[in-house]
């Protein structure tokens, strides 16, 4: 009577174990996972506040002033902050979050990530905005860098974090609408001086654009045709809500006044600056 | 004795088509990819190399600015877009000249950036604050180029050894490609703190 007994309860030890090590090895190898870049936001939102540091209004009214510009311009602009980077430089966390959430259009890659890392008791504080392919042309990188200086980062500093994010926010639309160009920004928020130095840089800007545009396309394998490409880069001045609305139905859920239909599977390259506080 | 080898050929010849048919297409398409992404790494890296003419200029308008530190970045440039790979060449030595090259342009790069913070006028220019946010875009792309080309390696890599393809592998003489190793101090990007 005893000895089955025993027996049993080794057999129970023994299997126990042994789920133990199974659910252990499982744990070992999601990490990978888990401390990675969060997964895409189930249902679909472009505002992900994973620090907690917008009031809910605030976030919604965010949101729903991001799901209309992606509405009109199919243009994704993804807020996100986050209180930890797990270890990753805050530009490659941005770079790396917009490409697994796939932010703006496939083909297009007309996508924004704004990463925001709240100033924690002792770290300073980080922001990122990360412009996919298709809109650095809008928003140069040094024209991210103004606009995350002078714009966000005075009034982070202040904890006014929803009106620093609508501030980058309310610009980058107004650049990517074609409001006003990256060259008339600049000049606005520019103290004085430095004329003929900022059209060279805008030469040379220029320059560089065509030249990587020109072998990305080529690279591409004909998945846009080059006079397309010339086309979407000689529109930069104008409005272009016009055709880039066209390509957005391939993400679905557009139905009148819903929320947001998804993201779209753009890319990103590495464009965009940041700084901290 | 004839007729046992025959029994043998047969059907290895009889499965040849199969082989090929089911990885061949797959892996000239990632040999292509591959090669494609270098295109892409060396494009940021050229990216980067045309960006100095104009920091060089920029830099140079401060009379009592340090020549050497110049003459030194101008000469790494001149080094780093000498050494071009062709992407049916990508041998480990190859890439590692490739590495080396560029790797001198980011030191003397970030020996530039740091001799700056002595200038605080040329610090505050307008001009240059702009040339040092490109920089870091580059390095940026820099970076992500250089991911994604490793990234499409290890996939044509664990391609071509996984089983049956290591067959048609060996036939049409697909070998390994080499990866971008972080070298010692190699990813370091010249950031400047404000």
């Amino acid at each position: 009577m005893n000895y089955p007994m025993k027996y049993q309860v080794e057999k129970f030890k023994e299997v126990q174990r042994r789920v133990l090590a199974g659910l252990m090895l499982i744990a070992l190898l999601t990490p990978g996972l888990s401390q990675d870049i969060p997964p895409r936001p189930q249902p679909p939102r472009l505002v992900n506040d994973m620090a907690g540091i917008l009031k809910e209004p605030e976030a919604a009214q965010l949101e729903s002033m991001l799901v209309e510009f992606d509405r009109a311009s199919s243009t994704q602009i993804a807020v996100v902050t986050i209180p930890d980077l797990g270890g990753y430089d805050i530009s490659d966390y941005a770079f790396r979050l917009g490409e697994a959430w796939g932010v703006g259009q496939e083909g297009f890659d007309n996508g924004f990530v704004v990463l925001v890392r709240p100033k924690a008791a002792e770290s300073r504080g980080r922001v990122f905005i990360a412009t996919g392919y298709g809109v650095e042309e809008y928003v140069p990188d040094a024209v991210a860098k103004r606009i995350v200086e002078t714009e966000m980062i005075p009034l982070f500093e202040q904890n006014q974090y929803f009106e620093g994010i609508k501030r980058g926010v309310d610009i980058l639309i107004s650049l990517t609408e074609g409001k006003f160009t990256a060259r008339e920004y600049m000049e606005q928020t520019e103290g004085s001086g430095a004329g003929w130095g900022l059209l060279v840089f805008l030469i040379f800007f220029i320059v560089f654009i065509l030249r990587s545009r020109k072998s990305r396309y080529r690279t591409m394998g004909g998945d846009l045709p080059f006079w397309a490409a010339l086309f979407l880069l000689g529109s930069s001045g104008r409005s272009h809500s016009g055709h880039f609305g066209n390509f957005s139905s391939g993400s679905g859920g557009f139905g009148g006044g819903g929320g947001f239909g998804g993201f779209g599977g753009g890319s990103f390259g590495g464009g965009g600056a940041g700084g901290s506080w | 004795m004839q007729r046992r080898s025959l029994l043998t050929i047969l059907p290895v010849v009889m499965l040849a088509p199969l082989f090929t048919g089911c990885g061949y297409n797959s892996m000239v398409t990632m040999d292509e990819q591959v090669a494609s992404q270098w295109a892409q790494v060396e494009n940021a890296y050229q990216r980067r190399a045309d960006l100095i003419p104009n920091l060089v200029n920029t830099v140079k308008g401060y009379a009592d600015f340090e020549q050497e530190t110049l003459t030194r970045v101008i000469e790494a440039r001149a080094q780093a877009t000498s050494v071009n790979i062709q992407p049916d060449n990508l041998n480990p030595e190859a890439l590692q000249q490739f590495e080396q090259a560029q790797e001198g342009l980011s030191s003397a790069l970030s020996r530039l950036l740091v001799t700056v913070e002595r200038y605080p006028e040329l610090k505050a220019n307008q001009n240059f604050l702009e040339l040092q946010a490109q920089l870091e875009g580059t390095e940026n792309r820099i970076a992500v180029e250089r991911r994604r080309f490793n990234e499409v390696t290890q996939q044509y890599n664990s391609y071509i050894r996984r089983f049956p393809q290591l067959i048609t592998a060996a036939i049409f003489g697909f070998e390994k490609k080499t990866y971008f190793e972080a070298a010692p101090g190699a990813e370091e990007v010249p950031t400047v703190e404000f």
